[in-house]
C-alpha cells in the first residue's frame, strides 16, 4: 500500500465550471489509469478520492467540480500551498483492449485524459450538461461532445470495448448496450484503502468496497 | 503495565492494510456477530464539520467464516489480536467469546447503527465471563446518564478493561437539499468533535474504577493522546484518523513521546490520571505555541 506524501500545488486553473488542479509529482506513482489518489482538503477532515486526470513526467493533474466542502476546499489552493496525497488506490482500467471506446458524462471524464494517452488516444463520447460543462472535452483527444439532452447512448455503436465513467444513470444505460464495459463507479467514502467499509456496492451478489476492488468494475450489479 | 497504541474497530482492514496494522502495538478486528451481515444500504458515510458519520451497519462474515478464513490471516499479521465481538443477545455474545483463543475479547456494547442486545452492559459482560478466561475489554457508549456507573457494573461483572468511547448518534443534513446525508439518516458521529467526549468519560471511569482504559475519540495527534492518558487512559486507539492518514500511528507515537517529555516525563504512561491531581508543570508560552500541534496540523 502506498503512503501519504506532501505535494505542493503547480496550479490551479479553471476549465469551465471544473477545476484542474496540478501537483509537483515528487516521488508518487501515476499508477493505472482508473486508479484513484485521496486528496486532503484543507481544513476538512476527511480526504476526497479523486482519480488521475494527467500524468507528466513532473506533475499529477486533478480534474475536479467544486460543489462540496471538500472540493471547494481544494479550489481554494493557489500555487505554492501544499497537500497530502495517498496513492495511487484501488483497480484501474483493464488496458488489454483492441477496439477501446472511452464513454464519459460530466466530472466522469476526469480520468479519460491520462486514459487515452495510455491507450494511444481513442474514440470518445463525452456528454455534458451545458456549453459550459462541455469545455473540459479540450482535455480529451478524439471526443465526440453531446450537450443535454442528447445523450451519450445515443452514439454509441456496438463492437467496441467501452471504458466508462460518469453518473450511475449513465453507467446503467451504458451496460445495457454495453454489457461487458468497464465501468468507473463512485461511492463516498472516508479513506480509499479499505478500512471504513463506506465504499461497499454489491456486485454480483457479493459486497465489494469499490476503493480496494473498484473503482472499475467489469460487469458489475453495483 | 505497558501502553499500546490500537486501532479503533472498524477503523482499520488488517488484511488490506497490513503494513498499518502492524504499525500498531495490537490491531483490533471489525466487529465480528455470529450471522453474516451485509451492513447497511449506502450512503454510508457523510462528513461534518468537526467529524464524520458512519452507518456501516456491523458488516462482517459472520462467526463461522470470520473463524474459519479471517482470524487465521490475522494472526500472520504477527501482531496481537483484539476481537471485536458483537451481538443482539448476551447469549450470541458469550458464543463467539468460548470459540476464541490466544486473543483479548473486546465487547462492542454499544453500536450505534444496529439494534441493541435487550441485556446491560454488565449481563453481557457476565455472560461471557462465564465461557472464557480471555481478557474481557467493554466498550461502552458515551450517550448513557452515568458512565462511572456502567463501568462499576462491568467491572464487577468480571470485565477486564473499558474501551472508551465508541461512537455517538449524530445527523448529517446535505447542504443543497435539507435531506439526511445518510441513506438510515443517523450515523455514528466520530472524529475531532467526539474527543472532549471521550476525554470526560476516562476521567469519569477513572475515578469510579480501577480497570485499564483504552483511550479514543477523535485523536488527532500525539498531544491528544496525552490528553487522555492524562484524564486517566492506558492505552490509546485512533479510530477516524486512520482513514485521514494511515500513517498517523507512527506520528502520533512520535508526538505522544514528544508531548510528554515536553511536560519532563519519560514515558507517556507516567502522565496517566494527572488530569486529577494538582500538577506542579507549567508549559511556558513558547512551548506551547511552537511544540503544541494545531487542531488538524498532521
Amino acid at each position: 500500500m502506498p503512503w501519504r506524501a506532501l505535494h505542493s500545488v503547480v496550479a490551479n486553473e479553471q476549465i469551465g465550471p471544473y477545476r484542474l488542479l496540478r501537483v509537483a509529482r515528487g516521488a508518487t506513482e501515476p499508477g493505472i489509469p482508473g486508479q484513484f489518489f485521496m486528496l486532503e482538503a484543507p481544513g476538512r477532515v476527511l480526504p476526497r478520492p479523486m482519480s488521475l486526470c494527467l500524468a507528466t513526467p513532473g506533475e499529477l493533474g486533478f480534474l475536479f467540480e467544486p460543489i462540496g466542502r471538500g472540493t471547494r476546499a481544494l479550489a481554494a489552493l493557489a500555487p505554492g500551498d501544499e497537500l497530502h496525497i495517498l496513492g495511487p488506490l484501488g483497480s484501474g482500467f483493464r488496458l488489454d483492449v483492441e477496439r477501446p471506446l472511452l464513454v464519459g458524462g460530466g466530472i466522469g471524464v476526469a480520468p479519460f485524459p491520462y486514459l487515452s494517452e495510455a491507450l494511444g488516444g481513442p474514440p470518445a463520447i463525452l456528454g455534458f450538461r451545458t456549453e459550459r460543462h462541455a469545455e473540459a472535452a479540450a482535455l480529451v483527444p478524439n471526443a465526440q461532445v453531446v450537450v443535454e439532452p442528447t445523450r451519450v447512448t445515443e452514439l454509441l455503436e456496438s463492437g467496441y470495448d467501452v471504458l466508462a465513467c460518469g453518473p450511475e444513470p449513465m453507467l446503467e444505460a451504458v451496460r445495457v448496450l454495453a454489457p461487458h464495459a468497464q465501468l468507473a463507479w463512485e461511492a463516498p467514502m472516508a479513506c480509499g484503502y479499505g478500512a471504513c467499509y463506506g465504499c461497499v456496492v454489491d456486485s454480483d451478489g457479493e459486497p465489494k468496497r469499490l476503493c480496494v476492488e473498484g473503482p472499475v468494475l467489469a460487469d458489475a450489479a453495483a | 503495565m505497558q501502553m499500546l497504541l490500537l486501532n479503533a474497530s472498524g477503523c482499520l482492514d488488517g488484511l488490506t492494510a497490513p503494513e498499518v496494522a502492524r504499525s500498531l502495538d495490537a490491531f483490533v478486528s471489525k466487529t465480528v456477530t455470529p450471522e453474516p451481515r451485509g451492513g447497511n444500504d449506502p450512503v454510508r458515510i457523510a462528513e461534518t464539520n468537526h467529524g464524520m458519520l458512519n452507518s456501516i451497519g456491523l458488516q462482517n462474515p459472520g462467526r463461522e467464516r470470520f473463524l474459519a478464513e479471517v482470524l487465521p490471516e490475522l494472526r500472520k499479521l504477527g501482531v496481537p489480536l483484539w476481537i471485536s465481538v458483537g451481538g443482539f443477545a448476551a447469549h450470541e455474545y458469550a458464543e463467539t467469546c468460548a470459540q476464541l483463543a490466544d486473543v483479548t475479547i473486546e465487547l462492542n456494547l454499544s453500536c450505534p447503527n444496529v439494534d441493541e442486545a435487550p441485556e446491560s452492559a454488565a449481563e453481557i459482560v457476565a455472560a461471557c465471563r462465564a465461557t472464557t478466561p480471555l481478557r474481557l475489554f467493554a466498550k461502552l457508549s458515551p450517550a448513557v446518564p452515568d458512565i462511572a456507573e456502567v463501568a462499576r457494573a462491568v467491572e464487577a461483572a468480571g470485565a477486564d478493561g473499558l474501551s472508551l468511547v465508541n461512537t455517538m448518534r449524530g445527523l448529517e443534513l446535505d447542504e443543497r437539499t435539507l435531506q439526511p446525508c445518510l441513506a438510515r439518516a443517523v450515523g455514528g458521529y466520530s472524529g475531532p468533535a467526539l474527543k472532549p467526549i471521550a476525554l470526560a468519560a476516562v476521567y469519569a471511569c477513572f475515578r469510579a474504577t480501577e480497570l485499564p482504559i483504552v483511550g479514543m475519540g477523535g485523536v488527532w495527534n500525539g498531544r491528544e493522546a496525552l490528553e487522555l492518558i492524562a484524564a486517566g487512559a492506558s492505552s490509546v486507539a485512533l479510530g477516524t484518523v486512520l482513514f485521514a492518514d494511515p500513517g498517523s500511528p507512527a506520528r502520533v507515537r512520535r508526538e505522544l513521546q514528544e508531548s510528554a517529555e515536553l511536560f519532563g516525563l519519560e514515558d507517556p504512561l507516567q502522565a496517566r490520571g494527572l488530569a486529577h491531581e494538582p500538577h506542579a508543570q507549567t508549559l511556558t508560552p513558547d512551548l506551547t505555541t511552537t511544540k503544541v500541534p494545531a487542531f488538524f496540523a498532521n
